[in-house]
C-alpha cells in the first residue's frame, strides 16, 4: 500500500515538475547578452531590438553533450561550445519575431524576441 | 592599465579567492578582481602585461587563464576540434577503467565457478562504485542541472536507472533482513548498473568519433585556405599571411602554390586545378584576364594575378558560409520530432514509474524485483538521442557530400523540395549548350548595296550591344577596317538593336523585329532562314535602309553531355523542359539534338517567370536551371532555383541550389542527392520512432502474458547504446553513395 501511494506521488510529482512550470520571463538585452549554458540556457527568453547587431555570449558550464550544440537556424548558426569556455555568436536580427534557439538534439529551448 | 581576461576550470567561489590571492603575488599587477560568476579575471598593470607570468601563476592552481591574442589564429572550428579530441581522450580512460570493472563484476554475477572473492557482494560494491561515481559523475551532474531548470535530458534517464539498480544493491547489502521480512527478494545488480554506464559510454565515444566524420567536410573546406602568399608591394616581393591581402594587391603565384585570394590573371598562363572547390576533375587553362579562385591549385605556369575578392568575400568563403548555414539550418519534416522530444524524457520517467506499479501489483513474485527491474528498463531503453541526431546528422553529412562535388544546397528545405522534382525548366543559353555562340553563316541577300558596307554597319550597330548573339557577330566581323560610328542606338530586349549608321537606319533581330518595323522579309531570305533553323541556328536577320541585307546564322555549341543528362533526368521520372528566346524553329532542332520534347520558344526573357508559374500549376515541382544573371526572377519562382556558374560569378545567395561549376551533369546529381538525403532521413526517423515505440513496451514487459519475455537492463542498454550509434552510421553512408 505504502509503496503505491509513493509512486503514485512520484508520477503526480513528475507531471507537476516537468509540465506545469511556469513560463520564464524575457530579458531585455542591449548589445550583448552572457547566456549560462547549465541544464539549459539562463536567460532561456531575451528581448532584443531589430537592426541592431547582440553578441550572445554561451557560457558552456554543463558537461552534458546534450548541450555541446547550439542551433539558431533562422540565424543559419550551429555552433560547438567548448565546455568551460565562452563562445560568442552574433546576429543582427531584421524581422521583428520571435525565433528559437537550441542544443544539437533540440532538448532545451530558448527564444530571441526580436521587437521593432 | 587595465586588462581583462577569462579563467576556466573554477568550480566554486573559494577558487575564484586562491586564484586572486596568486595573482596578487605578480608584481607587475595590482587591484586585481577574480569573478566566479562570469570567470573573469580583471586586472591592472604598469607597462607591458605580464601575459607568461600570469599564465603560469594561474596554472599553477590547476586552472587556465585565457587572453585573447591565443586565440587570435585559433578559428571556432580548432577550438571546437581541440575540445571534441580532449573529450574523445577523457571518455576513452573513463571507457577503459569502467570496462575493466564492468567485466570483473560480470564474471562474478554470471558465472558460479568464478572466484568466490568475485562472487562476494561487498567486493561487487568496490567495483561499481567508482563506475557509478566516477564514470557517471557527468549523468549526475548533467540530471542536477537540468532539474535546476525543471528540464530532463537523456542524462537524467540514465542517471535515475543507473541509481535505482545501485542503491537497491546497497540497500540489499546493508538491510538484508528487513527486506526479506517485507517480501522483497534480496538480489545485488551491481553488474547491471555498472554495465549499464559501460555501454552508454561506449556508445556515446563510438557516436562521437562518428559525429566527427560527419561534420569533415566544413572542416575539409578550411583545410584548403592557403596561410601565405607572395605579395608585390613597393616594388618588393614580400611573403605575408593571406588575411593581410587587399583588394587591388599584385599577387605571384608560382607552379605548385597555392592561389590564395579569388582574383584575376594580369601576367602569365597557366592550367589551374579547380576541383578542391568546383569539383572540375580536369585542370583548366587560364591566361591573361581570366579569372581565378582562391584556394585552387597552380599547376604549370608562374603567374601574376591581381586581388579582387579577399576575406569573407572569395569564394570558398561563400561556400564555407553557405554549408554552415544549410548544416544549421531544419528540415520541415522535424517539427514533429520537436514536439516530442520536448516532453520526451519526462514522459518515459511517467511510464517507467507506471511499469513498476503495474508490475508490483499485478505480476508475479517477485513483484518488487520485478518491477524494480522493468522500471530500470524502461528508463534506459529510452532513445531520444537518436531521435534529435536522426535529421540534423543526414542533413550534414548531405549537404557536406554536395559541397565536396561542387553542389552547393542552401538549406534542409531546399533538400526537400529537390526531392520532389516533376519538372526541369533549362534556361538554354549556357545550360544545355555553352552559351558562347558563334556565328556560323553570313549570307548578304541585298544585291544593290555595297557588301562592305553592311559588314561596316552590322559591327558598328553590334558594338553597342552587350547580347551575347551581337558579340559572337562582333568576334565575326572583326577586321581591321575603319568602322564607321552608329547613332541613336536603341536596344529592343528580347527582339534586337536598332541604330542609325552613316544616315541610314540599321536593324538587326528577330523576323518579329522586321514585321515590327513594317520591313518586307524575302522569299529568298525566309527560305534561307529556315534551312539554317532546321539546322539548330539562331537567325538574325539585319535591315539597312528598311531594306533586308543580310541573314546571319548563329549557333551556340550544345554542351556533350547534354543529351545524357536529358536522358538520365527523364528515367527519373523527371520531364526535361527547354525554355529560350530562339525561334520555334531553331528551338525544336536543338530540342530533336537532345532529346526534349517539352520545348518553351520565343519566350521573352521578363516572361520566362510567367511560364514557370504556368508549369506549376496543377501542383507541379518545378525546378529552373540557370545562370542565376539574366534569369534570377524565374529562378526565384521556380519551386527551386538551380543557379550553374562557373567558379566566382556564381550568385550563390539567390538560389535553392547552386553548381559551381557549368557541368550540367551536376543537376540530376544535385536530384539524386536531395533523393538520398531525403530517403536517408526517412529511415533514420523510421529508426529512431519505431525503436522507441516498439523497444518501450517491450521493457515495460508487454510481452511478458504472452511469451514470458521479460527485456534485461543490461540488454536494453545496449540496445540503446547502438541506437544513436546507428543513426550516425546510417547517415555516413551518405558519404560513400555514388551521385
Amino acid at each position: 500500500m505504502i509503496v503505491n501511494v509513493i509512486v503514485i506521488i512520484l508520477i503526480i510529482g513528475t507531471y507537476v515538475f516537468f509540465f506545469m512550470k511556469k513560463e520564464s520571463k524575457a530579458v531585455a538585452v542591449g548589445n550583448q547578452v552572457e547566456i549560462m549554458v547549465s541544464g539549459g540556457y539562463k536567460p532561456d527568453v531575451i528581448r532584443v531590438k531589430k537592426g541592431s547587431p547582440v553578441t550572445l555570449k554561451f557560457n558552456r558550464k554543463d558537461p552534458s553533450s546534450c548541450l555541446e550544440e547550439l542551433v539558431i537556424p533562422d540565424f543559419g548558426k550551429n555552433i560547438k561550445l567548448a565546455l568551460g569556455e565562452i563562445t560568442s555568436v552574433e546576429i543582427t536580427p531584421s524581422e521583428p519575431g520571435e525565433f528559437q534557439f537550441h542544443c544539437g538534439m533540440n532538448m532545451y529551448h530558448g527564444r530571441i524576441l526580436v521587437e521593432n | 592599465m587595465k586588462k581583462d581576461f577569462h579563467i576556466s576550470g573554477m568550480h566554486c567561489a573559494s577558487c575564484a579567492m586562491n586564484i586572486k590571492s596568486v595573482l596578487n603575488k605578480v608584481p607587475e599587477l595590482k587591484n586585481v578582481e577574480v569573478n566566479f560568476a562570469s570567470e573573469q579575471a580583471s586586472v591592472e598593470h604598469d607597462g607591458d602585461f605580464p601575459k607568461d607570468k600570469v599564465g603560469s601563476a594561474v596554472e599553477s592552481l590547476g586552472y587556465k587563464a585565457h587572453f585573447d591574442e591565443d586565440n587570435k589564429d585559433q578559428t571556432p572550428e580548432d577550438a571546437a576540434e581541440l575540445e571534441s579530441k580532449r573529450e574523445l581522450n577523457e571518455l576513452k580512460t573513463k571507457l577503459t577503467w569502467s570496462t575493466f570493472f564492468t567485466v570483473l563484476l560480470l564474471i562474478g554475477a554470471m558465472f558460479i565457478q568464478a572466484p568466490e572473492v568475485l562472487r562476494n557482494p561487498w567486493v561487487m560494491l568496490i567495483f561499481a562504485t567508482p563506475v557509478q561515481f566516477w564514470v557517471g559523475a557527468q549523468y549526475y551532474k548533467s540530471m542536477w542541472a537540468s532539474l535546476k531548470n525543471r528540464l530532463a535530458n537523456m542524462d537524467t534517464l540514465i542517471a535515475i536507472g543507473t541509481s535505482v539498480a545501485y542503491f537497491f544493491s546497497l540497500a540489499v547489502l546493508l538491510f538484508e533482513e528487513q527486506l526479506i521480512q517485507l517480501g522483497i527478494e534480496p538480489h545485488v545488480y551491481f553488474e547491471v548498473s555498472a554495465t549499464i554506464i559501460t555501454l552508454i559510454l561506449l556508445g556515446k565515444y563510438l557516436e562521437k568519433r562518428a559525429r566527427g566524420q560527419a561534420s569533415s567536410a566544413i572542416r575539409k573546406l578550411l583545410d584548403l585556405q592557403a596561410k601565405n602568399a607572395t605579395v608585390v608591394r613597393d616594388g618588393k616581393e614580400i611573403m605575408i599571411p593571406v588575411d593581410q591581402i587587399v583588394v587591388g594587391d599584385t599577387i605571384i603565384v608560382k607552379p605548385g602554390e597555392k592561389l590564395p585570394i579569388d582574383g584575376e590573371i594580369i601576367k602569365g598562363e597557366t592550367s589551374i586545378d579547380e576541383s578542391m572547390v568546383t569539383g572540375e576533375s580536369l585542370p583548366v587553362e587560364k591566361g591573361v584576364g581570366a579569372k581565378v579562385i582562391g584556394a585552387t591549385v597552380n599547376k604549370s605556369g608562374s603567374i601574376r594575378i591581381v586581388a579582387t575578392k579577399v576575406g569573407e568575400n572569395t569564394l570558398l568563403a561563400h561556400i564555407i558560409e553557405t554549408v554552415k548555414r544549410a548544416q544549421a539550418s531544419r528540415a520541415p519534416i522535424q517539427k514533429l520530432v520537436d514536439k516530442i522530444s520536448s516532453v520526451f524524457v519526462p514522459i518515459v520517467i511517467i511510464l517507467a514509474l507506471i511499469t513498476f506499479l503495474m508490475w508490483f501489483n499485478f505480476g508475479p513474485e517477485p513483484a518488487f524485483v520485478r518491477g524494480l527491474v522493468s522500471l530500470i528498463s524502461v528508463l534506459i531503453i529510452a532513445c531520444p538521442c537518436a531521435l534529435g541526431l536522426a535529421t540534423p546528422m543526414s542533413i550534414m553529412v548531405g549537404t557536406g557530400k554536395g559541397a565536396e562535388n561542387g553542389i552547393l544546397i542552401k538549406d534542409a528545405e531546399a533538400l526537400e523540395v529537390a526531392n520532389k522534382i516533376n519538372y526541369i525548366v533549362f534556361d538554354k543559353t549556357g545550360t544545355l549548350t555553352y552559351g558562347k555562340p558563334e556565328v556560323d553563316g553570313f549570307e548578304i541577300v541585298a544585291r544593290d548595296t555595297d557588301p562592305q558596307f553592311i559588314k561596316n554597319a552590322i559591327l558598328a550597330v553590334e558594338k553597342l550591344s552587350h547580347h551575347p548573339l551581337a558579340e559572337a557577330v562582333v568576334r565575326y566581323l572583326s577586321n581591321d577596317t575603319e568602322v564607321p560610328e552608329a547613332e541613336g542606338f536603341v536596344d529592343r530586349s528580347g527582339f534586337g538593336v536598332k541604330a542609325t549608321v552613316n544616315g541610314k537606319p540599321v536593324l538587326i533581330g528577330t523576323k518579329k523585329l522586321m514585321e515590327s518595323e513594317n520591313i518586307e522579309v524575302t522569299k529568298e531570305a525566309d527560305k534561307l532562314a529556315e534551312g539554317w533553323r532546321d539546322k539548330a541556328r539562331t537567325v538574325s536577320y539585319a535591315a539597312i535602309d528598311n531594306k533586308i541585307a543580310a541573314l546571319i546564322g548563329i549557333s551556340d555549341l550544345v554542351k556533350p553531355n547534354a543529351k545524357e543528362v536529358v536522358a538520365t533526368l527523364k528515367k527519373m521520372g523527371i520531364t526535361p523542359v527547354m525554355i529560350t528566346g530562339d525561334n520555334a524553329k531553331t528551338a525544336k532542332a536543338i530540342g530533336e539534338q537532345l532529346g526534349i520534347q517539352e520545348i518553351l520558344s520565343e519566350v521573352l526573357p521578363q516572361d520566362k517567370a510567367n511560364k514557370v508559374k504556368e508549369l506549376q500549376e496543377g501542383a507541379k515541382v518545378v525546378a529552373m536551371v540557370g545562370d542565376g544573371i539574366n534569369d534570377a526572377p524565374a529562378l526565384a519562382t521556380a519551386n527551386i532555383g538551380i543557379a550553374m556558374g562557373e567558379g566566382t560569378d556564381v550568385a550563390i545567395e539567390s538560389s535553392g541550389v547552386t553548381l559551381l561549376r557549368g557541368d550540367i551533369s551536376l543537376v540530376p546529381k544535385a536530384v539524386n542527392l536531395s533523393k538520398s538525403t531525403v530517403k536517408n532521413i526517412k529511415q533514420n526517423l523510421a529508426w529512431a520512432f519505431g525503436y522507441n515505440v516498439i523497444l518501450i513496451p517491450v521493457a515495460m514487459g508487454v510481452l511478458y502474458p504472452l511469451f514470458g519475455i521479460l527485456l534485461n537492463p543490461i540488454l536494453a542498454s545496449g540496445a540503446m547504446a547502438l541506437s544513436s550509434v546507428s543513426v550516425v552510421v546510417n547517415a555516413l553512408r551518405l558519404r560513400t553513395k555514388k551521385l
